[in-house]
């Protein structure tokens, strides 16, 4: 018989225990069951503030089996550069060092710090689980909360701003490897983080990752719901990275067919799930329909 | 109270341990049951558990949930193709 | 090779980076520190020492990178001043919980606003509840001697705390004096390689291992109280350092305390870094005068040398103590801990306090002169 991918998937080590304190439906620890399996057992995690410092688990029991190091909240990529920095001076090349939190902690109060570890083409990994808002404290909108979108902080839904498109920043950066990805593709995720793992230098991976309790849907739509901001056009799935004085891009085959606008399934089937954008208006409507657009023509201006 | 200890190093350093948060099944309202003559061993369900709490050893075994830990989420139900995952209230 | 120069306080810090044999270096700019990591630099672009250089993009990135690296088993280095100095705040903090002992040259500078790059102790002075050792270099001999034994005393298995070490902006930082540049094998005598005894962040040399998940409050209390033992613990730690720096090199330059003029002293003088050694200069002019003035020189205000200033304050009748700092609402910062610890000792000896130089007004020794003699003469 012929192995294939999933034969792979289900070969690889799970570094994930159950058991852990996540919210039943938890996009997030789904996406990190396949970066470890894909990084394995020779990662150092750095994790900001998040989620997942609290779905760890407490002390003295850990639910990651890899060595976990939780820090402050805006200086998890700095950290990691120190953590790296050391091991190759120590001789330890080859120790995968990876930065892993959500949207608050790497694209809002920490984008200066990954920003700068990018800048330095610093050879860590940072893996953002983008579930758009900060949801460890309880649903306050972030820099990647979307138009529309109702959080504690924006009870009628975010009027001010747009959502920061970080991984296009770190596109422009010009490192050499910057990628998204969504939970309800999880082979493209796990192939994702395998060919980053052969990249020397600054690898960042932006998952898409929906909330059952902070986006509003019932805990078992959460792949449902995944999937459809990529069917919608609403999150592209790509790969790309600046390569001799060249930025490359490439969509990823799951959103390949939805570059043609009349492939795309109509946005509402993806805000139907989700009270979130109940109550949602034209304006909302507009805002977010001109974010998709505003995406596929940066993505299209590369290829 | 227990007594105050004496050493200068005492490190908040955590062990990985399986239900590190608990026997989290107690959390299910809902309980997925795979029916195993309906399962088509595609492992959708298995690849989707957030919680990594359904076991898989190969694409030959039905794979097998552990209800220590499932959550009842069943996102395992919504992404089984072939409708091989039915749910149940628990304590019915 | 042993060798003398005439360098700046900047410069001794670097070379007591250099010779410590630092492996990892973050860095940042701010006056007036920049010229110790721009030395730095310098010697890692020649290749003349084997460290990685991180040009970090702020000072709160500069202590993470500094503690990431110590805690993947790294010796690190890291340096700033005052507003730097708070915008990395957070970290300083960490940087103890998590029990990294990362060196640290801080060069005290005022605080903004109004924007002032001169000298002054309140920025080194506020991380005081931090968890870190604080040493103050009264000379740039000093300064270089006191990176080599905050090295030693940081990584010390009864300690492993990180620690500072101060010195005075423009007064040290770039002021030139003569250095002794100490012979590398000495110093790697004096200073073994570090080795974590706790946790390192290395796959191939540890299972995994989580640090720093939730704790509930009992179990967060004890991680924080050991804190509180290895600060007690450091005090014969700091001690044996000085001892032994001593028997190698042949430099005293104090232990928690450094003593001038002390014997038979009516009246003491306390300070903290350059202006201690003002003093000292001060009190050699006023012993001549028939003034029975001594000077301690507080070299380490974590931990705080209690038994030794409670002791030496027992003997006189009058203290003075003159800070470059001063907690709003208070007193000035030494005075204030001073006038605590002789209320815990029982020692009634009163406590003047004299604010001088803030924002880098220059401290000469009229200015000693004439505050000892107001208190002198009461």
């Amino acid at each position: 018989m012929v192995k294939t991918i999933l034969d792979e998937l289900i070969e690889a080590n799970e570094f994930l225990l159950p058991g852990n304190t996540a919210c039943p439906g938890c996009g997030s620890t789904l996406a990190l069951r396949y970066v470890l399996k894909a990084l394995g057992k020779n990662t150092v995690l750095v994790i900001p503030a998040s989620c997942s410092s609290v779905y760890q688990a407490i002390y003295p029991k850990v639910s990651f089996k890899v060595i976990t190091y939780n820090v402050a909240f805006a200086s998890a990529a700095a950290l990691a550069s120190g953590v790296k920095q050391a091991l190759v001076k120590k001789g330890y090349d080859n120790v995968n060092v990876a930065v892993w939190g959500g949207d608050g902690g790497l694209i809002d109060i920490g984008a200066a710090t990954v920003s700068g570890a990018a800048e330095r083409n610093e050879d860590i990994f940072v893996f953002v689980y983008d579930n758009e808002a900060y949801m460890n404290t309880g649903i306050q909108r972030s820099g990647s909360t979307p138009p529309g979108a109702r959080t504690t902080t924006t009870p009628l839904g975010k009027i001010v701003g747009f959502k920061k498109p970080m991984s296009f920043l770190m596109l422009l950066h010009g490192v050499p490897y910057v990628a998204t990805a969504s939970i309800a593709y999880p082979t493209d995720l796990y192939e994702k983080v395998k060919r980053a793992k052969d990249v020397k230098g600054f690898k960042f991976i932006h998952i898409f990752s929906p909330c059952p309790p902070g986006w509003r849907f019932d805990d078992s739509k959460t792949i449902e719901v995944a999937r459809l901001a990529v069917e919608t056009g609403y999150w592209i799935l790509w790969e790309g990275g600046y390569r001799d004085g060249k930025i490359n891009l490439t969509l990823s085959p799951p959103s390949r067919p939805y570059k043609d606008p009349s492939k795309r399934k109509p946005l509402e089937e993806f805000l139907k799930y989700q009270g979130r954008f109940r109550g949602f208006d034209e304006r909302s409507l507009k805002k977010l329909r001109d974010w998709i657009e505003y995406q596929w023509n940066f993505i299209n201006s590369f290829t | 109270m227990s007594e105050i200890p004496d050493n200068h190093l005492i490190l908040p350093i955590s062990k990985p341990t399986k239900g590190a948060g608990g026997k989290t099944g107690s959390w299910r309202v809902f309980r997925p049951v795979i029916l195993e003559d309906k399962c088509i061993k595609c492992m959708m369900c298995w690849m989707y558990c957030p919680e990594a709490a359904i076991e898989a050893h190969s694409r030959n075994e039905v794979p097998k949930i552990n209800y220590d830990y499932c959550k009842g989420c069943l996102v395992c139900k919504e992404v089984c193709p072939v409708s091989a995952i039915k749910s149940e209230r628990e304590g019915e | 090779m042993e060798t003398y120069d005439v360098i700046t306080g900047n410069d001794a810090v670097a070379w007591g980076a250099r010779l410590s044999r630092v492996e990892v270096i973050a860095a940042y700019p701010i006056t007036p520190q920049t010229t110790i990591v721009e030395k730095l630099a310098e010697w890692v672009d020649k290749g003349e020492i084997d460290a990685r250089y991180i040009a970090v993009e702020s000072e709160h990135s500069a202590m993470s990178a500094a503690m990431g690296a110590s805690a993947a088993g790294a010796r690190a280095f890291t340096a700033t001043s005052s507003q730097g100095f708070l915008y990395m705040f957070e970290m300083i903090s960490w940087a103890a919980g998590a029990r990294t002992p990362v060196v640290m040259a801080v060069v005290n500078r005022a605080l903004g606003p109004p924007w002032n790059i001169w000298s002054e102790h309140t920025d080194a002075l506020m991380a005081r509840d931090t968890g870190w050792i604080q040493f103050w270099a009264s000379n740039n001999q000093e300064a270089l001697d006191s990176i080599i034994q905050a090295y030693r005393v940081a990584e010390d298995k009864k300690v492993i705390l990180p620690a500072m070490v101060m010195l005075g902006g423009f007064v040290l930082s770039h002021t030139a004096m003569p250095v002794r540049i100490h012979d590398q094998d000495k110093v790697d005598q004096y200073l073994p390689p570090y080795s974590p005894p706790h946790y390192v962040l290395n796959p191939k040399l540890s299972e995994p291992f989580a640090y720093g998940n939730i704790l509930f409050p009992w179990d967060y209390a004890k991680v924080r109280l050991s804190i509180q033992r290895a600060m007690e613990n450091s005090v014969d730690v700091i001690k044996k350092a000085a001892r032994e720096f001593q028997e190698i090199f042949g430099i005293w330059h104090g232990d928690l305390i450094k003593e001038a003029y002390t014997d038979n002293a009516e009246m003491l003088i306390f300070a903290l870094g350059a202006v201690a050694e003002q003093a000292e200069a001060t009190a050699e002019l006023l012993r001549k005068k028939g003034y029975k003035v001594g000077v301690v020189k507080v070299r380490v205000t974590r931990p705080f040398p209690k038994h030794e200033i409670a002791k030496l304050a027992n003997k006189v009748s009058r203290i003075i103590v003159i800070d470059r700092d001063i907690s709003f609402g208070w007193d000035g910062i030494l005075a204030g801990e001073i006038k605590a610890t002789l209320h815990e000792h029982n020692v009634d000896t009163p406590v003047t306090t004299k604010i001088m130089g803030i924002g880098g007004d220059d401290i000469l020794p009229d200015h000693i002169e004439k505050a000892v003699k107001e208190v002198y003469n009461k």
